[in-house]
């Protein structure tokens, strides 16, 4: 072991906190390097000198000031179980498409009745109307107006009171 | 028998406020001590100590046990002392550059060149117990924070090495430099007569 290896496991040797390969690899070279032992010597005397310094009490009323400044702190509120404001939100956004979601269903029914009742007055509207198949191709088919009339077949002419009763019918 | 840091978190988690009481008896002694062996200013200290604790409080809600209690609160005091240090560097920075010519005097002492000279100097007017403080404040950020771990807390590597974010090894070299440059810094004091060292420190 060289001395540039050593000086990483001395301080877990001299603490006693290397496992006992490492203790005895460190053993071995110190035998045979009087640099390093003399190394390990004043970093024991360093460490005895470093305890010299007493540790600091906290001055009088530290413990007063953090149990103030503990007690200023907001209090947990009804919503305080959840651990983060992204999972809030996506709470909040995933009950609202849930609202939506169990509205939809029943707003599509009442839209369907809705249809289907006025489809069938329009039905009922339209049945009443016999005539209008009649009506509507007639009206459509102008060439007719051009035919000169014959004897034999006299041209088409809708009674005023047909053409009236089919408006108001389809009103 | 006593419940373990992890126990008495977990209680406040649970809303029991007396426990926060406990671990604050606990860990208000070594987390100022510590605080103060960084930042050397015992107002400082105190008051990041207390927002360590804050800190804890208000975390209480998110702490899962998965690491010790201890690494938790130390690695905390860590980050706050760092950034302590760095804002009071950077106040003084700015300092320096607006004052005046004749303040320049007044700060050069700080940077003296003969470290023996300025140890010997320390011995004769100052606390013995200040030396090694700032023998210890010398050190580089990280290297003091292993060192104050290390020797004053006496964690362990594993604990260290995850409040400095860095590997075992690493942190073992880190040590190692740490403790050469306090055994060449506080050769002075090494050898000397054991009733130097009696009675916190004073120099008799």
């Amino acid at each position: 072991m060289k001395c540039e290896d050593v000086s990483k496991e001395l301080i877990g040797y001299l603490d006693r906190r290397a496992n006992s390969a490492e203790r005895r690899r460190v053993e071995e070279h110190l035998t045979q390097c009087a640099a390093c032992r003399k190394r390990a010597g004043e970093f024991r005397e360093l460490w005895s000198i470093l305890e010299e310094v007493p540790a600091i009490e906290p001055s009088f009323g530290f413990d007063a000031r953090v149990r103030q400044r503990v007690a200023a702190e907001p209090r947990p509120r009804w919503f305080g179980f959840v651990p983060q404001p992204r999972l809030a939100f996506s709470m909040a956004l995933l009950f609202a498409l849930s609202v939506w979601m169990v509205r939809l269903p029943q707003s599509n029914t009442g839209i369907v009745a809705e249809t289907a009742a006025t489809e069938s007055e329009q039905f009922q509207a339209i049945k009443d109307l016999g005539v209008l198949d009649n009506y509507e191709v007639l009206t459509k088919f102008d060439a007719l107006s051009e035919l000169t009339p014959t004897a034999a077949e006299p041209p088409v002419k809708l009674p005023r009171n047909h053409r009236a009763g089919n408006e108001n019918g389809g009103a | 028998m006593a419940r373990s840091d992890v126990q008495l978190m977990l209680d406040v988690k649970a809303g029991n406020d007396a426990s926060f009481g406990l671990l604050l008896q606990k860990y208000r002694s070594p987390l100022v001590s510590f605080l103060y062996r960084m930042v050397r200013d015992t107002a400082t200290a105190e008051d990041l100590a207390q927002e360590v604790f804050l800190r804890v409080y208000r975390a209480r809600k998110q702490y899962s046990p998965s690491a010790k209690f201890t690494t938790w609160m130390f690695r905390i005091a860590t980050n706050l002392a760092l950034n302590s240090l760095r804002d009071n560097r950077y106040r003084k920075m700015e300092t320096s550059i607006d004052a005046p010519q004749s303040n320049e005097e007044d700060a050069a002492p700080r940077e003296l060149p003969a470290r023996e000279m300025r140890i010997d100097e320390h011995l004769l007017e100052r606390d013995r117990c200040e030396v090694i403080r700032g023998a210890i404040g010398t050190l580089p950020e990280k290297q003091r924070v292993a060192v104050l771990l290390h020797k004053y807390e006496e964690m362990d590597y594993a604990e260290i090495a995850k409040i400095l974010e860095c590997s075992e090894s690493a942190l073992k070299s880190l040590l190692f430099r740490a403790y050469e440059t306090l055994r060449v810094q506080l050769a002075p004091l090494v050898g000397q007569p054991a009733q130097h060292r009696a009675g916190e420190g004073r120099v008799s």
